[in-house]
């Protein structure tokens, strides 16, 4: 493991105003959100967020990619304390850790063009884009395995899992070192959301991005990650490598979480497989 | 002739394009069904036909035999006292689908009300207070006054499923009932269907996309996609020697929590 | 809940101050000095400083906030010595046009308004709420159609071209009403009915149609809630299902949007009252406003604002005593 991580988190700490019960006479009680949660990504490697809903891993990640300030706690990216800049500072970090949500329609514009949607941050970023945004916003096409002829189509024209591609197309489109996924899979069909994964796989392999992924479904973290936090309550209560985490939990909130995770029954499972391997052989 | 429920070469059409094509299927006294697809297969609009609560503009034909009646030839005051009573149904997303103006109470006891009109207001309640108990409400006497908001969704799951269970049904059709919880909520309100199973004999239809919940529920099971059924059988031919290629691409294509399994097998048809 | 209206309340108290500060500031303030105004055209530099401290216009800006604040709650003197006229609480100012109290002038008219509202009110209610389930009921058909036409041309014609229209055809042509004549309740009950029923449909209709819309849409979008096919999957007749799942969430909203608009009519229905002559807080308020008689208008603006910062009150409350998700704290 490289001494110095590409993301940093020390800390990080978000409070909320509770809403609703701020007084004219006191102020609003606060809800921790974020509690004290430190993390590394390195290079090429992806840290999975896990927990249940209001867990805090969502905040977290927001946190990191500074899509929110903190309370308190720091941010460094390759090294470099982010956690208060503000305007063309804080725009170059966005451009560095791109997002990808997790309802691939509500976060692309309905009236937009696929081809103004990839190239939006490049333009944002008033990078040069070289020989054009057609050529630029085919290319990402291609990358993601969409068609590049349907460039100039809308997002409405597209089925979830083509949306959720196109939405990874704008992230990577400007080189990001940190891709945050949100969710990014949750809402698929298993059958899409399988493609999916396997597009981030093949795409980090290429670009060598850290992946700040975040997701409640524990089998699809443990096809991805390398390594995990799991949350609940707003602290991290158990970090590691993906397969101590998986196959030998220490905590006891870990333990409950996977021991609760359905699944298809091995025996079942394993006939399965030999039945496979047997017709083929 | 002793299945429970018979449905046969059940057809359901918008504007005459075919959302559910030809199904058939069966579920014995006590039985366990599961229904498995992915999003736009139609699994939910068979339920939906079963119940007779299809949308407006969508067109049923076939056979729905229920305990030797056919539904579909139900007039709709006939359908009403068999839905609720006879089939209840638990949904998706128990947050939207209990009504915010009404205590938890009072909707379990309307459940169980319309279906007896003898019953006073007073046993209706106390009919609830025992729903709620049987379904390890902690403290349903006061619990029972409470609105929907005030439970978390694991436990406004439990209220529907006492809901359910106030009239006895002997079919209970779970649509998606765990998709909107958490994974640690998820496994006991699917054990708490079984416990409920096994007290009171009620035969399950279990409708999900999730295959891991469904093998461990359902007896038997079909596949739907596009509306038509490609496989059906019990859940463990299904699952150890699936038949149809869509089914053993989407067997393949399920993340395994317990390892990695390299590069995910993938269908076509979307991209 | 307690805690909650405690809340409000003090929330309200704190508004109703800061109006009463703007008000004062932009009509006392801003606006031209009244005494020249009172003193007329003979007048004389002394006299103007007569009136002025009779006033209490030569205090500091504070003072005369603070004794309009006084007058409010406790009642004020104006003059000094035996010229000195008594103004006793709510004293909400002294009219130099008409030598009368405020106050006075304002709550004579009160009940006039509050009958030509609360008419208003109920028939925009009526009409909306049955327009609207009408037009929910019948969606996408001739009758919905039929509606939505009739109320995009309840919510554009203009109040006054409309009350004029009104008296034109139903009294003058058709003699279908009689024409207003001033009676009172208990004389000729009878005459008095039909004096308002010009006003009322007029003042009634735009706010009916946009009912209608409301109505429309509320019922629509609740009829497609979750809870609704829960209802109709426990067996439930379909009468209940509308009346307990369908009716009670559209509209709650609606009777509650009622109250503040009931509220903000109160402040006074200035065109309506004016074209049918009906000598109300509006009438009142569009005569003061000719005549610059300051202390009148700006009465009427504080009433107004009184009136609709209340009614928001009551209908927040109201709210929070019909819908069981506001204001008795988070889930549990």
């Amino acid at each position: 493991m490289s001494p110095e991580p590409l993301l940093r988190a020390r800390d990080l700490v978000k409070e909320f105003p509770v809403a609703g019960m701020a007084g004219l006479l006191r102020p609003a009680r606060r809800f921790t959100a974020v509690d004290t949660v430190s993390f590394d990504l390195h290079a090429g490697r992806t840290l999975a967020l896990v927990g249940e809903s209001g867990s805090g891993k969502s905040t977290t990640a927001r946190l990191a990619a500074r899509l929110i300030d903190v309370t308190s706690g720091t941010v460094h990216l390759d090294g470099r304390d982010i956690t208060a800049l503000h305007g063309q500072d804080l725009l170059e970090v966005r451009r560095q850790v791109q997002v990808v949500f997790q309802d691939p329609f509500s976060s692309l514009n309905p009236r937009h063009t696929v081809e103004r949607i990839v190239t939006a941050p490049l333009r944002y970023q008033k990078r040069p884009i070289p020989g054009g945004t057609r050529s630029v916003a085919r290319a990402l096409m291609e990358r993601v395995g969409l068609d590049p002829d349907h460039v100039g189509r809308y997002p409405a024209q597209f089925s979830g899992g083509q949306a959720q591609r196109i939405g990874i197309a704008r992230a990577i489109a400007v080189n990001p070192r940190v891709l945050v996924c949100d969710e990014a899979v949750s809402a698929l069909d298993v059958s899409v959301q399988a493609q999916i994964i396997n597009l981030l796989r093949e795409l980090q392999r290429e670009e060598g991005f850290g992946c700040l992924f975040i997701a409640h479904d524990l089998a699809v973290v443990r096809q991805i990650a390398t390594s995990v936090a799991v949350m609940t309550g707003g602290r991290v209560v158990e970090a590691g490598e993906r397969d101590a985490v998986f196959d030998d939990p220490q905590h006891e909130y870990t333990r409950e979480l996977l021991a609760a995770v359905p699944r298809i029954r091995p025996d079942w499972d394993a006939r399965r497989r030999s039945n496979v391997t047997g017709a083929t052989t | 002739m002793s299945d429970l429920l018979r449905v046969r070469d059940l057809t359901v059409a918008f504007h005459g394009k075919p959302v559910v094509d030809a199904v058939d299927f069966a579920v014995p006294p006590g039985g366990a069904l599961g229904i498995v697809g992915e999003s736009g297969s139609g699994k939910s609009m068979t339920s939906l036909a079963v119940m007779g609560l299809l949308p407006k503009g969508a067109t049923r034909a076939g056979h729905i035999e229920f305990d030797g009646t056919d539904l579909t030839t139900l007039n709709e005051r006939r359908m009403r006292a068999v839905r609720g009573d006879r089939i209840a149904m638990v949904f998706q997303d128990p947050l939207s689908s209990l009504n915010p103006y009404y205590t938890v109470g009072t909707q379990i006891a309307e459940a169980y009300r319309s279906h007896r009109s003898d019953v006073s207001r007073r046993a209706a309640r106390k009919a609830a207070i025992e729903a709620m108990e049987r379904v390890h409400i902690r403290d349903a006497a006061r619990r029972v006054d409470e609105y929907p908001h005030q439970f978390s969704g694991g436990m406004r799951q439990r209220v529907m499923i006492a809901m359910a269970l106030t009239t006895e049904p002997s079919l209970i059709i779970a649509d998606e009932p765990t998709t909107a919880l958490d994974v640690t909520v998820q496994a006991q309100i699917l054990d708490l269907l079984a416990e409920v199973r096994r007290d009171t004999g009620a035969a399950l239809i279990l409708i999900t996309h999730d295959l891991a919940v469904v093998s461990e529920v359902a007896d038997t099971l079909i596949v739907m996609r596009h509306g038509k059924v490609v496989e059906s059988g019990t859940a463990e031919q299904v699952f150890s020697d699936p038949r149809h290629p869509y089914t053993r691409a989407l067997l393949d294509a399920v993340p395994r929590i317990d390892d990695e399994i390299g590069e995910l097998q993938t269908l076509g048809g979307d991209t | 809940m307690t805690r909650y209206v405690v809340h409000r309340v003090l929330g309200m108290l704190l508004v109703l101050f800061l109006v009463c500060l703007f008000t004062y500031i932009i009509f006392f303030a801003l606006s031209p000095d009244p005494a020249v105004q009172i003193c007329g055209k003979n007048c004389t530099p002394e006299r103007i400083d007569q009136i002025r401290a009779n006033l209490g216009l030569t205090d500091p800006f504070l003072t005369q906030f603070l004794n309009f604040l006084q007058g409010l709650f406790l009642g004020r003197d104006y003059g000094g010595g035996p010229s000195a006229v008594h103004c006793p609480a709510p004293c909400l100012g002294y009219s130099f046009q008409t030598s009368q109290f405020v106050t006075d002038m304002v709550v004579q008219r009160l009940p006039v308004t509050a009958v030509v509202a609360l008419g208003a009110a109920v028939l925009w209610l009526v009409l909306g709420v049955i327009g609207g389930l009408l037009s929910a009921v019948r969606e996408g058909r001739f009758t919905d159609r039929f509606i939505a036409g009739l109320t995009l041309g309840g919510m554009s014609i203009p109040n006054y071209v409309l009350a004029l229209a009104l008296q034109y055809v139903l009294v003058v042509w058709l003699q279908w009403l009689p024409f207003p004549q001033a009676v009172r309740f208990a004389d000729d009950p009878g005459q008095w009915f039909l004096n308002f029923i010009m006003p009322w449909t007029v003042l009634a209709i735009g706010y009916a149609s946009s009912y209608t819309r409301l109505t429309r849409a509320n019922v629509i979008d609740t009829l497609d809630e979750n809870f609704v096919r829960t209802a109709k999957a426990k067996g439930l007749r379909p009468d209940l299902v509308w009346r307990r799942h369908a009716l009670r969430p559209a509209l709650t909203p609606i009777v509650t949007i009622a109250g503040m608009d009931f509220a903000g009519l109160l402040g006074g229905a200035l065109i309506t009252e004016t074209v049918f002559g009906i000598n109300g807080v509006g009438k009142l308020a569009a005569d003061s406003i000719t005549k610059n008689d300051q202390p009148v208008i700006m009465a009427v603006t504080l009433l107004a604002a009184f009136f609709v910062v209340v009614g928001n009150m009551a209908v927040d409350l109201v709210y929070s005593a019909i819908d069981p998700r506001v204001g008795k704290g988070a889930a549990s």
